[in-house]
């Protein structure tokens, strides 16, 4: 979805890339005429950078194919360690050095509302989970029944004490500076949580649920990149140049057509389709939901009579895929567009420096954050409350509350359905 | 909790420090010592600018009791219509004109981001009400379950929709200022809407729990005023000159105080403690449950003795509502010099000017803020906690299961129970 400069960067990189036109400046001046140098198209020196873009993307591609082999916890593990890195990122984004000199203990406060909101956000994520792995002990199981109940009160009374030690540490000329530090870390740790931990929750309903919208995001780069740099002519959105119409359509087509494809082939695995019910690591068995069966599907009538299969074996889970193809494609961008007016707002050209060539995390994950939100709102809107049966909701009626409990909700559920 | 010199309620905090100082500089001119000069009790009009306060704080009060009678969805109105007119006041804080106008279509942004907030966030904690109160209606019960059941989704693509209007009108040079804009939008969002949206919630399960954390906010700044007035001497803190330490302290002690009292007088009436299940307005019928019932406390021995009572009758909430007092008094307070550091950063003298003498309605509700959230997870974590599992699954229900599904898992329900209470 993007034409990209002539420097060192790999296909999933959005408009971030544009900054380093600054850079290059011969590259500029090698350009035909002026208003059409910044398509990549008319660049002589692409394939260079193709080469150099394509080797970084492969080694980013297999580190994440490794850790998607060992399991949701590892997973888990590296979205983590994604987060801290962006996190840190973006702390030090719009710091100012000689203020911070005269503040000592500001960076401090931001780890501190840093760890408040992981335990917050990864401990109602992942209460559940947590407590059926330690069922076997009574005395963990215990503690952490405890943990769950008061998780609330304790993340609430950690933000406290970061509020309060804020409020004391005010210096006189120095108030601008340090609210606008406040505002900014609430600002990042939203941002980045929120979409950590839908990630992680959709981790845990079965890696596909990952696994697809990340490799959807991918493949819309990897193909905008493609398109444009064969297609490439009209741009496409003032704020990005370098994007054309003819890369954002051919990058849509291919992403709707690989989503249907991945998810057959995804789907057949229980590695990726089952959920995770405790935080252990070995192998997965699971009743295989009705989503992964394939069901026979006629193609319509009006396929052409060459076409080989008059019926194929769909399995239902790829008719969602379409629509996460689609969003992909279309509203995810607009992630990258997002990130791309911040960075000409504040005139920064790359979030950080963690990646070689590429600029920082921030820069790989602007429309993997949007994606991930909308794939755990979809999973949760559309496809959980399918799987949800009533067999299933009295099984946890039946373990998780005590009979008076259980009397408690059997009378307002009757009084709910109007019965006396 | 702070002196003043000017026609100020005595809920008014540190932000009046701002403007009135430099208003009135006859007053301070007229004061004696330059190191007490900030203080009220050197300043010498300062009775007359107190009966112009009292004035207010009585009509504001009289407003509020009497919305307190008209019941619980009354009072959810009057707290949605203070949010909006919080967040207008907000909004227009950061505001420049000049960019403004070449912005076309961006406050009617804000208030898009506003109404889907205000969806998402009132949906949640009312969504169970809701049900109980269209349940004799199968049409209605359907419509509004899969409307909470796709209430995520909804405000997602509305907030979607938010989000991808804002990129598409970013334009050339105004870049900074639509990305700061668009931030503090979100912050003001975030910051109103969660404490109105807990206010809510504590009302609903009980006018008690919002009626008792906003009167000892109340009662705190008012004694802190009347402490400082009369014995005011050392500074608390450089945020806020004019709040000392005696006001502080004093008000501390009568918070509590009045927190266990008042505990005790709002208990009795059924109508503040019993928990609304419904959108209903009419009168309340309930079981109080445990909290609520008298127990006997015997006195020790060495207060017995020089006191008339043997035994003292105390409701079990009111050593919560100690806690509460303690919160109120304590930490509270911080919500209102984060107030007056926002106005002494930003160089802003009053969040607005609604409330004529007093500034805006968020000068008003910056320390209630703190103390509404507090409030909420309290009463969750340490008053009704076994419930919470109950209402999840109940949440599962509605969400996940159809209306004939949702009753064949009460007749299986049913089952069981009576094989347990058979069997047992």
């Amino acid at each position: 979805m993007e034409e990209e400069s002539n420097v060192t960067s790999s296909p999933s990189t959005p408009v971030q890339r544009l900054r380093h036109r600054k850079r290059s400046s011969t590259e500029v001046l090698d350009g035909d005429k002026v208003s059409a140098s910044p398509l990549l198209v008319n660049d002589r020196n692409k394939y260079k950078s193709f080469m150099v873009r394509t080797y970084s993307t492969l080694w980013m591609i297999a580190g994440f194919v490794m850790v998607v082999y060992m399991g949701h916890l590892y997973i888990t593990a590296m979205v983590l360690v994604i987060q801290i890195f962006m996190a840190k990122e973006l702390f030090n984004l719009l710091r100012k050095a000689p203020e911070d000199k005269c503040l000592p203990g500001i960076k401090q406060l931001n780890w501190h509302f840093f760890f408040t909101a992981m335990l917050f956000v990864y401990g109602r994520i992942l209460s559940q989970r947590l407590a059926n792995t330690v069922t076997a002990d009574q005395f963990l199981y215990r503690l952490v029944s405890g943990l769950i109940k008061y998780h609330m009160a304790i993340c609430y009374f950690l933000y406290i004490i970061g509020f309060m030690w804020f409020i004391l540490t005010l210096k006189k000329k120095m108030y601008k500076y340090q609210f606008g530090q406040y505002a900014w870390t609430h600002m990042i740790l939203i941002v980045v949580f929120t979409q950590s931990s839908f990630t992680v929750a959709n981790i845990f309903e079965g890696i596909f649920w990952f696994l697809l919208p990340a490799s959807l995001i991918i493949i819309n780069d990897i193909f905008a990149y493609i398109f444009g740099f064969f297609f490439g002519r009209t741009p496409l959105i003032k704020l990005s140049p370098k994007k054309t119409w003819e890369g954002f359509i051919g990058a849509s087509v291919t992403t709707i057509i690989s989503a249907f494809v991945l998810a057959n082939v995804l789907g057949r695995f229980p590695w990726l389709t089952c959920p995770r019910q405790d935080l252990s690591t070995g192998w997965l068995q699971c009743d295989a939901d009705p989503l992964f069966k394939p069901e026979p599907f006629t193609l319509p009538a009006w396929i052409p009579g060459w076409f080989p299969w008059k019926e194929m074996e769909v399995l239902p889970v790829q008719w969602h895929a379409l629509c996460l193809g689609l969003f992909a494609s279309i509203i995810a961008p607009f992630g990258g567009f997002f990130a791309s007016g911040f960075k000409r707002a504040f005139k920064i050209k790359d979030f950080g420096d963690s990646i070689p060539g590429h600029g920082g995390i921030t820069d790989r994950m602007d429309c993997q954050m949007v994606m991930a939100v909308f794939a755990y709102i979809y999973l949760q809107s559309f496809i959980v409350s399918q799987s949800v049966s009533v067999d299933k909701i009295l099984d946890q009626i039946l373990t998780n509350l005590s009979f008076e409990e259980q009397q408690a909700l059997f009378t307002r559920l009757g009084q709910m359905i109007g019965n006396s | 909790m702070h002196k003043e010199n000017t026609g100020d309620a005595p809920s008014a905090h540190t932000p009046r420090v701002r403007h009135h100082r430099k208003r009135n500089t006859d007053v301070v001119a007229g004061a004696g010592k330059p190191n007490g000069s900030h203080l009220l009790v050197n300043d010498s009009s300062k009775y007359k600018s107190f009966l112009v306060r009292a004035y207010s704080t009585v009509w504001m009060i009289g407003g509020f009791a009497l919305i307190v009678y008209l019941g619980h969805l009354y009072i959810t109105a009057m707290v949605v219509v203070i949010q909006i007119f919080m967040a207008r006041e907000l909004f227009n804080l950061l505001r420049k004109a000049h960019e403004d106008k070449q912005l076309p279509g961006f406050r009617l942004l804000n208030w898009h981001f506003f109404f889907t907030a205000m969806l998402f966030v009132y949906g949640r904690i009312l969504s169970q009400r809701l049900v109980n109160t269209v349940t004799p209606d199968k049409v209605l019960y359907r419509l509004v379950t899969s409307l909470i059941k796709y209430h995520m989704a909804i405000c997602y693509s509305l907030y979607i929709s938010g989000f991808v209007w804002f990129i598409l009108t970013l334009k050339k040079k105004m870049y900074k200022y639509q990305f700061s804009q668009y931030a503090w939008t979100h912050m003001i969002l975030i910051v109103v809407f969660t404490q109105s949206s807990f206010t809510v919630a504590n009302i609903f399960e009980g006018i008690f729990w919002f009626l008792l954390p906003a009167s000892l906010i109340v009662i705190n700044d008012i004694f802190a005023y009347i402490c400082g007035f009369f014995f005011g001497r050392t500074p608390l803190i450089k945020l806020s000159p004019k709040k000392t330490w005696e006001g502080f302290i004093g008000a501390s002690i009568t918070t509590m105080i009045s927190a266990f009292l008042l505990a005790d007088i709002m208990g009795r009436f059924l109508w503040l403690t019993c928990p609304r299940e419904d959108l209903s307005t009419g009168w309340l019928q309930c079981d109080p449950g445990p909290l609520f019932k008298q127990e006997t406390h015997a006195l020790p021995g060495w207060i017995s003795n020089w006191l008339p009572w043997k035994e003292i009758y105390v409701l079990p909430v009111q050593w919560h509502a100690l806690c509460l007092g303690l919160f109120a008094s304590i930490i509270a307070p911080f919500g209102g010099f984060f107030a007056s550091g926002f106005k002494r950063a930003f160089k802003v003298k009053d969040f607005g000017d609604s409330i004529p003498g007093h500034g805006g309605i968020t000068d008003r509700m910056d320390c209630q803020m703190v103390m509404a959230v507090f409030a909420y997870i309290y009463h969750q974590s340490f008053v009704v906690p076994e419930s919470l599992s109950v209402d999840k699954l109940l949440d599962q229900i509605i969400t996940n299961l159809t209306l004939e599904e949702q009753q064949a898992l009460f007749m299986k329900l049913g089952q069981v129970l009576q094989e347990k209470v058979i069997g047992s």
